[in-house]
């Protein structure tokens, strides 16, 4: 288990108690059951207590959380017969964006996201789930195909944001951003989003813009990360807690603010506490999400993912 | 030592030169240092007549120029909830709109226009970057969307000058939905079949490239202006190597293929109106016999009446430049 920072007394007492049950081991006289006992109910306290009400910046750092389940676990867990499809015919195939055909309860889906990777070798070659326009452009491209073969789209948000980079720049990072944005809403089938980590400005919009947005309940989506906007605004980058207070970026805010549709509730102690229960949860919200779209024509898909977007944010926090 | 240098020299320094430059008569180009002459300046477009460098003008100043005889009405742009977010960094959000509107006299970062260029009746929305960097947040994209709907309306072109520091940051989320709901009004301008021209200037970065300002059915930037998705600051920061020389810059852009044209901004009056004249079936403009209206005396028939600039009765062989 990797312990994050506010996660220190907790891990201070699940550490004693392993202590306690080691050296048990080794003096088999001594019973320290009872005890070791008395610490996990403490630590299982400890953590409900943790996770009830974390403050927007502890959403960011446990919706980063290396052991959280990624794109890819929840495509190999959920889906069968996946089958990728790479490229975006013009460039390269972008592996910070994983996308391709697969089967969510038999239904035949298109399912598209980003992986952040899963160890040092898996992250520098999914560039830390950071895409280039390449990685738009293939998203696109699959879009269309679920367009023209009637097949829902899933998309499972999971970046840091856009890849700042030369080349990416040089190839219209904005413009493949732009177009893949305008994709999600031109395409006549349903369009679910699942914000699964860490929903990153504009990179996250191009995949996004859906019919329904669902998000886990302790991911985040914002604008710009706590650290860009406190090194803009508060000109210290150190400033993130006030920043990730003032952003609004948790799932309880978004849904207050109507942007995002459904919280979808995460295992006591966060989706990398128990990884199985998390997919698990969001296969139930897809399908049961996907099941609403049954039989909708393509103008009225359309249609009312146009309104969404030009109703959104008409009431604010009222709303 | 250090404090003489550090502090003394440039505060007697700065002294001077404030001597030297009286704000409301001269302005000094931040490209090549000529001084300017501020009326000549404000004739020039806010170009330099040294090294041609464009500098910021702010939409209304725009419009006047680009709107025959200057004449142009103000589309009204739905209200929204001021400070959605009840937002506060070291400074509330009222407080810094406040000061931005004290300071640009507007109400906030965009401007909707409508009125003739060349005779054929046109949209367009100006974006200031001198309103809080040019933000796009909820009233930039009730904004966009009210010019996209006048446009429909009046089945009209559309040209949006665009010029932003990114989304506004003090809208959090909000600023970022913008994205998509301008793109729903692009698409439904496009639908209805009319033309959507997108101006690029400096600088255009963030979010708002990566939405309207490169959904263009045409995309034209003003020289040297910025355009980019990530800033050159933090790509270097990333990448840890500097960049090539003119690296985001319009004329990089050109090159790399996501531009269509750079112009000059003193030419961009007669480039909208062919190309938009050919994109709406209109035969070529014709100059009228009028004489040319001096800066002065278009201003004040701005105030009386419209006043056609260009005769549209076609004359042999005399194309507008």
């Amino acid at each position: 288990m990797n312990y994050l920072e506010f996660e220190k007394p907790l891990a201070e007492i699940e550490g004693k108690a392993a202590e306690l049950r080691a050296m048990a081991r080794n003096t088999p006289e001594m019973d320290v059951e009872k005890e070791a006992e008395a610490l996990d109910k403490k630590a299982e306290q400890l953590l409900t207590d943790l996770y009830k009400n974390l403050t927007p910046w502890r959403k960011c750092q446990v919706a980063r959380h290396q052991d959280r389940p990624h794109c890819k676990d929840y495509i190999d867990a959920l889906f069968t017969e996946f089958t990728p499809l790479a490229g975006d015919r013009n460039f390269a195939d972008d592996h910070a964006i994983m996308g391709g055909l697969a089967r969510l309860n038999d239904r035949a889906v298109v399912v598209i996201g980003q992986e952040k990777g899963s160890d040092t070798k898996s992250r520098i070659e999914r560039n830390f789930g950071m895409a280039r326009p390449e990685g738009y452009r293939k998203a696109i491209r699959l879009m269309d195909l679920a367009a023209r073969f009637k097949l829902p789209v899933i998309t499972l948000v999971d970046t840091p944001g856009a890849y700042p980079g030369k080349g990416a720049e040089e190839r219209g990072q904005a413009e493949a951003i732009a177009r893949s944005t305008e994709k999600c809403l031109q395409v006549g089938v349903p369009v679910i989003s699942v914000v699964i980590g860490e929903g990153g400005s504009g990179g996250a919009v191009a995949l996004a813009t859906a019919d329904k947005i669902l998000m886990l309940e302790h991911s985040v989506y914002s604008v710009i990360t706590p650290e860009g906007c406190a090194s803009i605004l508060w000109k210290d980058a150190e400033k993130m807690r006030e920043a990730a207070e003032a952003m609004r970026l948790t799932a309880q805010d978004l849904l207050k603010l109507g942007v995002v549709d459904q919280i979808i509730a995460e295992p006591r102690g966060g989706a990398q506490r128990d990884r199985k229960a998390a997919i698990e949860a969001v296969g139930k919200a897809l399908d049961a999400t996907l099941a609403k779209f049954d039989g909708k024509s393509a103008e009225k898909l359309i249609a009312a993912r146009r309104k969404k977007f030009l109703d959104m944010g008409r009431k604010g926090l009222a709303a | 030592m250090n404090w003489i240098t550090n502090y003394v020299r440039p505060t007697i320094n700065s002294l001077f030169s404030r001597r030297e430059v009286p704000e409301n008569l001269w302005s000094k180009c931040p490209e090549c240092g000529t001084m300017l002459f501020h009326r000549e300046l404000t004739d020039n477009l806010q170009v330099c007549s040294n090294c041609n460098h464009h500098m910021a003008i702010t939409p209304r100043d725009r419009f006047k120029a680009l709107f025959d005889a200057g004449t142009f009405s103000e589309v009204a742009v739905p209200e929204p909830v001021a400070d959605p977010l009840q937002f506060r960094d070291q400074k509330k959000y009222p407080d810094r709109m406040k000061a931005a509107q004290k300071s640009t006299g507007e109400k906030e970062a965009m401007l909707v226009a409508e009125g003739e260029i060349g005779r054929m009746p046109v949209v367009c929305a100006g974006q200031d970057f001198s309103f809080m960097a040019g933000s796009m947040g909820m009233y930039v994209g009730n904004a966009f969307i009210a010019a996209c709907e006048r446009a429909i309306e009046r089945r009209a072109p559309l040209v949006v000058f665009s010029a932003a520091g990114g989304a506004r940051m003090q809208e959090g989320i909000l600023s970022l939905m913008q994205m998509p709901r301008t793109t729903v009004a692009i698409q439904m301008l496009k639908e209805a079949g009319l033309p959507y021209i997108c101006v690029l200037t400096h600088p255009t970065t963030g979010g708002v490239t990566a939405s309207y300002a490169m959904l263009g059915d045409i995309q034209i930037a003003e020289p040297n202006a910025l355009i980019c998705f990530a800033g050159p600051r933090v790509i270097e920061q990333t990448i840890r190597e500097k960049l090539p020389e003119g690296f985001q810059r319009a004329e990089y852009l050109l090159d790399h293929g996501m531009l269509d044209r750079v112009t000059h901004r003193k030419d961009m009056r007669d480039e909208l109106i062919t190309i938009l004249r050919m994109l709406t079936g209109l035969p070529p403009a014709v100059a009228a016999d009028l004489p040319a209206p001096e800066g002065a005396a278009a201003e004040t028939a701005a105030e009386v009446a419209p006043a056609p600039a260009l005769v549209e009765t076609p004359k042999a062989g005399e194309p507008q430049s």
